[in-house]
């Protein structure tokens, strides 16, 4: 293999690993706020519990986050630098104000949150909380205008090469800017909601049934119910807005050949790009043209049309934009079907107790629904993932749109190099991703237990316990 | 932005220094902290506690400062980050693994079942180890302008030991600052043991610099500037006595004095990086790119400036306030 491929390979390696990472920690930072405060309000000790054991997962999710996160900003200059040498006076800048403005408050403030419950005044403990879910959610903001900006560029104009920054605004609020951001900061919200539920179905199947597992359980599921209504209207936006700026990356994702009206919306379909046609499809008629352009006959731009007359393909690889694509949203539909259901469930299901009859709530969800909702406490990295790799992938052959051509950023380094950090990369990762989920379970296995559940007495929340 | 002058001369200094700032603060707090994991298997498993919550509400911070170093690098002069970081290839892979098993075996090894914890001990030792051992590997490569010889990964290879035996100095006075008991006379025992290597690395570091490279012996061995320069050597070697003196006497019976160590070793650190400055300067890339013709475009830096006037001085000012709050003695780390 040549040193573009595994260059590609392995930044994606790399990209895919930490933004499991962040996804879990954007959301979760004001999840543990949510939990801060609610204890503060109530003095409610099931919030202080839900808290102890979500920051827990915090700090560990915060910690793969970070240094997966430095391998990425070291990966620029070491396999990319071409990227830098041509938008380096864009994408330089962007960096620079997500350092300065969100990895040292969350990095120094994550320290006191963790560790200084009982050393700092309770608001600032709560301030610490809040700003460090600030900090994760402004750096999410700038690392999405910068990627926005790769997929579409916009106030700048080239020099001799080199990309000049000619407008700010025009390059924050690029035109897929909006649409990205909410999409991904919903994406994080689900991923979060689902694990929250997952981890405490988990908890209650082990008869861990406390009042912070119903507390946490119910905080999962209703948030996902919420979440994911406005996450499928943001995605058909965004959907909206890649057909406007990258009809080729929808073309591909609808598996489109030939540009037309009446294109059917393919549930399943084997994109064959020798042939340039699909196999084996299974389309509900008029379903693209109705979705993309509202009306039966609407025209859906094809594949066919980014073909340059010498030939050279101007258009992202087909069946991995087109499967990534089909994932994410069926795990979307999985997260509202058994959301609703829960939500439903606990909501109109009534039960006696003591004679009285009232909601039944978590007592309301049979034992399927919780057991399915343990595996699906990972959908949210399965559909984010899936979800990136559309939008990444469908960007190809660009690293830059119309700008920077993947091909040209690569650096000459010798591909055994690539190989051999490409293969300790893959190790580590695969031991650390077996590591973080045991990890997640153990916490909800030992606090089932009853390490670290609080006892009734109210005053024993400032009592030290150690941590662990 | 004519205020200062031409800004296609002062905004890449400008860069320059805070790229230098923030290495040398880097080099300074990740410094203590990767040479607490350095000297990991000398403390027995309750002291090793002891020593992690030491540095653990910093440590997340403390490697910030290497993120924004190379951010600047990468921002500020996109050429030269590209030369130093392709040839550096290997040794910076070998750094970012040794990041990753140290920062996850913070967490791992108090999360994950006790009886792994030895395991994750471990992981934390060989990840604090693979990035010292590899960043004074690199520290090497580029006093050797980033050739690649016999004889230039000879060099790398003894910086590399003596850059990880300075780290490990100074996290042992971190330990003495931070700690009590026995485990605080170890690192006193620690500390007296390291100051060799320190004095040596030091040493290597001034003899080669000027040897291989004839610009560097001529800003050194010339009239008026070896007058200048002069008291960098002779309050290092001050400064060296001292601790030496100091070490042994610590710890006294009242404590006094017990920041006495890590402060002096900061001067240390202070003075050679400075050294390191004046040699180089204005190189960015060893003998081949200054930081003037590497330098971004002006109204990009001047963009980032402008965030750096107003952020830099928060992080400064929220950074010294996590120091106070868990000034003193470390004790158990409690999320509670």
């Amino acid at each position: 293999m040549d040193a573009l491929l595994l260059s590609r390979i392995q930044f994606g390696a790399n990209i895919s690993f930490h933004i499991l990472f962040p996804t879990i920690t954007i959301a979760l930072g004001w999840v543990l706020l949510f939990f801060k405060l609610r204890f503060n309000a109530t003095g409610d000790q099931k919030w202080m519990e839900a808290y102890r054991l979500w920051v827990k997962v915090f700090a560990l999710s915060f910690a793969m986050g970070v240094v997966s996160g430095i391998t990425m900003s070291f990966q620029f200059g070491t396999n990319w630098p071409g990227f830098m040498e041509t938008v380096g006076n864009i994408a330089g800048p962007l960096l620079a104000y997500e350092v300065l403005t969100a990895f040292f408050l969350e990095a120094v403030f994550l320290g006191i949150m963790l560790f200084g419950f009982s050393k700092v005044p309770g608001w600032l403990h709560t301030l610490a909380t809040f700003l460090v879910a600030f900090g994760t959610t402004m750096s999410a903001f700038w690392i999405i205008v910068l990627n926005s900006w790769m997929h579409t560029p916009a106030g700048f104009e080239m020099r001799e090469g080199v990309a000049h920054a000619t407008d700010w605004m025009a390059i924050v609020f690029n035109p897929s800017m909006p649409y990205r951001l909410v999409h991904m900061l919903l994406a994080s919200g689900l991923t979060v909601a689902f694990l929250i539920a997952g981890l405490s179905a988990f908890a209650w199947l082990i008869g861990h049934r406390t009042a912070g597992t119903r507390a946490t359980l119910r905080t999962g599921l209703v948030m996902g119910a919420v979440l994911i209504p406005i996450q499928i209207l943001a995605g058909d936006m965004h959907g909206l807005n890649t057909l406007e700026h990258q009809p080729q990356k929808v073309a591909a994702m609808e598996g489109n050949w030939e540009t037309g009206g009446n294109v059917p919306l393919l549930l399943f379909a084997l994109p064959d790009e020798e042939a340039r046609q699909n196999r084996f499809e299974i389309g509900i008629p008029n379903g693209a043209s109705l979705i993309l352009k509202h009306h039966a006959d609407g025209v859906v731009p094809g594949l066919n049309d980014f073909v340059a007359e010498d030939g050279t393909v101007l258009h992202p690889p087909v069946a991995p934009v087109f499967w990534s694509f089909r994932i994410m949203v069926g795990t979307g539909m999985a997260m509202l079907a058994l959301s609703w259901a829960g939500v439903m469930l606990m909501t109109f299901r009534k039960i006696t107790v003591n004679g009285t009859r009232r909601r039944a709530g978590i007592d309301g969800l049979p034992m399927p629904l919780l057991y399915a909702l343990v595996p699906m406490a990972f959908s949210g990295w399965v559909a984010t993932l899936a979800g990136w790799y559309t939008t990444e992938i469908g960007r190809q052959p660009w690293l830059v749109q119309g700008v920077l051509s993947t091909e040209q950023a690569v650096a000459a380094v010798p591909a055994p190099f690539v190989g051999l950090s490409l293969a300790a990369y893959l190790a580590i990762y695969a031991v650390l991703l077996v590591a973080y989920v045991s990890a997640l379970f153990y916490l909800v296995r030992k606090a089932a237990k009853g390490e670290g559940v609080t006892p009734a007495a109210p005053l024993a929340a400032h009592a030290p316990l150690p941590a662990e | 932005m004519t205020l200062f002058g031409d800004p296609a001369t002062w905004l890449p200094l400008t860069f320059a220094a805070l790229m230098g700032l923030s290495i040398l603060i880097y080099v300074v707090l990740d410094g203590f902290d990767l040479g607490v994991g350095v000297l990991f298997p000398f403390a027995e498993d309750t002291e090793k506690d002891r020593m992690i919550a030491s540095i653990g509400p910093f440590w997340d911070a403390n490697e910030t400062w290497l993120v924004l170093a190379i951010g600047i690098l990468l921002v500020a002069f996109p050429t030269a980050h590209g030369t130093i970081l392709t040839a550096l290839y290997l040794p910076v892979a070998v750094m970012l693994i040794g990041l990753i098993l140290r920062g996850v075996a913070f967490e791992f090894r108090v999360k994950a079942p006790v009886q792994q914890k030895g395991r994750w001990n471990m992981a934390f030792l060989v990840g604090s180890l693979m990035t010292s051992l590899s960043q004074g590997f690199m520290l090497g490569l580029y006093i050797m302008g980033l050739d690649v010889t016999l004889f230039t990964l000879g060099f790398a290879a003894i910086t590399a030991v003596f850059l990880t035996v300075a780290y490990s100095f100074i996290g042992a006075t971190w330990l003495i600052l931070k700690t009590d008991g026995s485990l605080q006379q170890k690192a006193v025992v620690w500390a007296r043991g390291g100051i060799w290597g320190l004095v040596l690395g030091m040493g290597a570091v001034s003899v080669a610099s000027p040897l291989v490279s004839e610009r560097i012996w001529g800003k050194w061995f010339s009239i008026p500037e070896i007058f200048l320069l002069a008291p960098l050597p002779l309050m290092s070697a001050l400064l060296i006595s001292l601790l030496a003196y100091a070490l042994r006497h610590l710890p006294t019976r009242n404590d006094s004095w017990a920041w006495f160590p890590f402060v002096a070793t900061i001067v240390l650190f202070v003075l050679g990086f400075f050294g390191m400055a004046y040699s180089f300067y204005p190189y960015v890339v060893p003998e081949q790119l200054t930081i003037y013709e590497a330098a971004s475009a002006p109204e990009s830096l001047f963009i980032i400036l402008i965030g750096v006037c107003f952020v830099l001085p928060m992080i400064l000012g929220y950074t010294a306030l996590a120091y106070t709050i868990f000034r003193g003695k470390a004790t158990t780390l409690s999320y509670d």
